[in-house]
C-alpha cells in the first residue's frame, strides 16, 4: 500500500495548505511595510514624546521594523542620557 | 438616484470585466436600469465582452470633454431592457480624465439609473483613482491564487482609506475538485486572511470562453455554473439573502483523481 501511496501522493501533499501559509506571511510583510518617509516621521514623533521625559543621544537612535518569518516588531534602540526629574508638564511640548 | 459600484482587483486578468459585464446584465433582468461604464481608458473591453462593439459611436471622454451629449454616447443593449454601455475612449490614455471629471460624469448618470457599475482597470495607479472616486462602493474580485488574492489585499486597503463601503469580495474561477483534492485555496483560506464580506464564489467555467466569444453575457441566458453564480451576486446586490451555491456538485472528477481517491483512502 505505502509504495502505492508513493505513486499516488498521499492525501496531506496538496498545494493548497503551502498557498495558504505562503499568502499569511506575504500578507503580514505586505501590511506592515513601511515607506521611509513614514519611518522618518515616525521617528520624529518618538523622538518628541521621550525628550520631554528624558535627555536622549539623537544622533545614535535606531528605529526600524525588524521582520522575522512569523512575526513584525517595531524595534527602539535609544540611548538615554539622564531623566529629566520632578514634574514634567505634559502639556508643553 | 444610482448605486455606484466599482468593479476592481488591482492584478490584471482576474475577471474584473466579464463579472461588470454579467452582474450588469443581470441586474437589468431584475427589472432594474443599469449602465456599465468601461472606465479602462485605452484598452477598453466591456464593449466586446457585452457584444456591443459595432454599435459604439462616443465614449465617456467625449461627453467629458462636451463632444457629444452623454444620451449620444450610451449605447442601449437591445437584449434586455435596462441595459446601458458607457464605452470607454480607446485611442486615448488614461491621463485623458481625472477624479474629479469622473465624480462629475457619476453624478450625470445618478439620475437616470439604478445601477452604475465602474469596470476599473487593473494596477493602483491613475486609471485605478479615476475610477474609484467615482463609487460609494467596490467589488474586489481575486481567484484562489496567491498573487491576486495579495493584490486584492492592497486594493482592499487602498479603498477602505478612500472611504468606499461596503467593499465586497468575488472569488471567481474557483475550481472545486481542485480544492476537494487540497490543491487550490478554499473560500475560507481566502476569508480568513482577507478581512472583508464574501459576495459570491464563481466557479471557473467554459462558457466564459463561449460567452466571449459571442459577445453575450453568460446571465443573459444563464445555462451555465457561472451565469448563476453572477445571478446570485446581483441578488445579493439588491439585497436579498440567496446562499452560496452547493460548489461541490459541479466538482467533476477525473478518472486519475477517483484512482488517487481510492488508494490515498480520502473520503469525497
Amino acid at each position: 500500500m505505502d509504495f502505492l501511496k508513493k505513486l499516488f501522493g498521499s492525501a496531506n501533499d496538496g498545494s493548497r495548505a503551502k498557498a495558504k501559509n505562503r499568502l499569511q506571511i506575504v500578507l503580514m510583510h505586505d501590511r506592515t511595510d513601511i515607506s521611509p518617509e513614514l519611518l522618518d516621521s515616525l521617528r520624529g514623533e518618538i523622538i518628541g514624546v521621550l525628550t520631554k521625559y528624558m535627555e536622549i543621544d539623537t544622533e545614535k537612535i535606531e528605529i526600524n521594523l525588524d521582520n522575522d518569518e512569523h512575526e513584525v516588531a517595531l524595534i527602539a534602540n535609544v540611548p538615554v542620557v539622564r531623566i529629566k526629574r520632578g514634574k514634567v508638564d505634559v502639556n508643553k511640548v | 438616484m444610482a448605486r455606484v459600484i466599482v468593479t476592481t482587483s488591482g492584478k490584471g486578468g482576474v475577471g474584473k470585466t466579464t463579472s461588470t459585464a454579467n452582474i450588469a446584465a443581470a441586474l437589468a433582468r431584475f427589472g432594474k436600469k443599469v449602465v456599465a461604464v468601461d472606465a479602462d481608458v485605452g484598452l477598453r473591453n466591456l464593449d466586446v465582452i457585452m457584444g456591443l462593439e459595432n454599435r459604439v459611436v462616443y465614449n465617456f471622454i467625449d461627453v467629458i470633454e462636451k463632444t457629444c451629449k452623454l444620451n449620444q454616447a450610451l449605447v442601449k443593449d437591445k437584449r434586455v431592457p435596462g441595459l446601458y454601455l458607457l464605452p470607454a475612449a480607446q485611442t486615448r490614455t488614461k491621463d485623458a480624465v481625472n477624479p474629479e471629471q469622473m465624480i462629475a460624469l457619476c453624478e450625470e448618470l445618478k439620475p437616470e439609473f439604478d445601477f452604475i457599475l465602474l469596470d476599473c482597470p487593473a494596477g493602483i495607479e491613475g486609471g485605478f483613482k479615476n475610477a474609484a472616486a467615482g463609487a460609494d462602493e467596490a467589488l474586489v474580485v481575486t481567484t484562489p491564487e496567491i498573487p491576486s488574492v495579495r493584490d486584492a489585499d492592497r486594493i482592499i486597503g487602498m479603498l477602505e482609506s478612500m472611504g468606499k463601503s461596503p467593499i465586497r469580495l468575488i472569488i471567481n474561477r474557483l475550481r472545486p475538485n481542485m480544492v476537494q483534492d487540497g490543491d487550490m485555496l478554499a473560500k475560507d483560506d481566502i476569508l480568513d486572511v482577507l478581512s472583508i464580506d464574501l459576495i459570491g464564489v464563481v466557479p471557473e467555467d467554459e462558457n466564459v470562453i463561449r460567452s466571449t466569444n459571442n459577445g453575450e453575457p453568460m446571465t443573459m441566458s444563464l445555462e451555465s455554473p457561472a451565469a448563476l453564480a453572477y445571478l446570485n451576486i446581483a441578488e445579493r446586490l439588491l439585497g436579498r439573502d440567496v446562499p452560496l451555491m452547493d460548489l461541490e456538485s459541479y466538482a467533476t472528477r477525473s478518472f486519475w483523481s477517483k484512482i488517487k481517491r481510492i488508494f490515498t483512502g480520502k473520503k469525497k
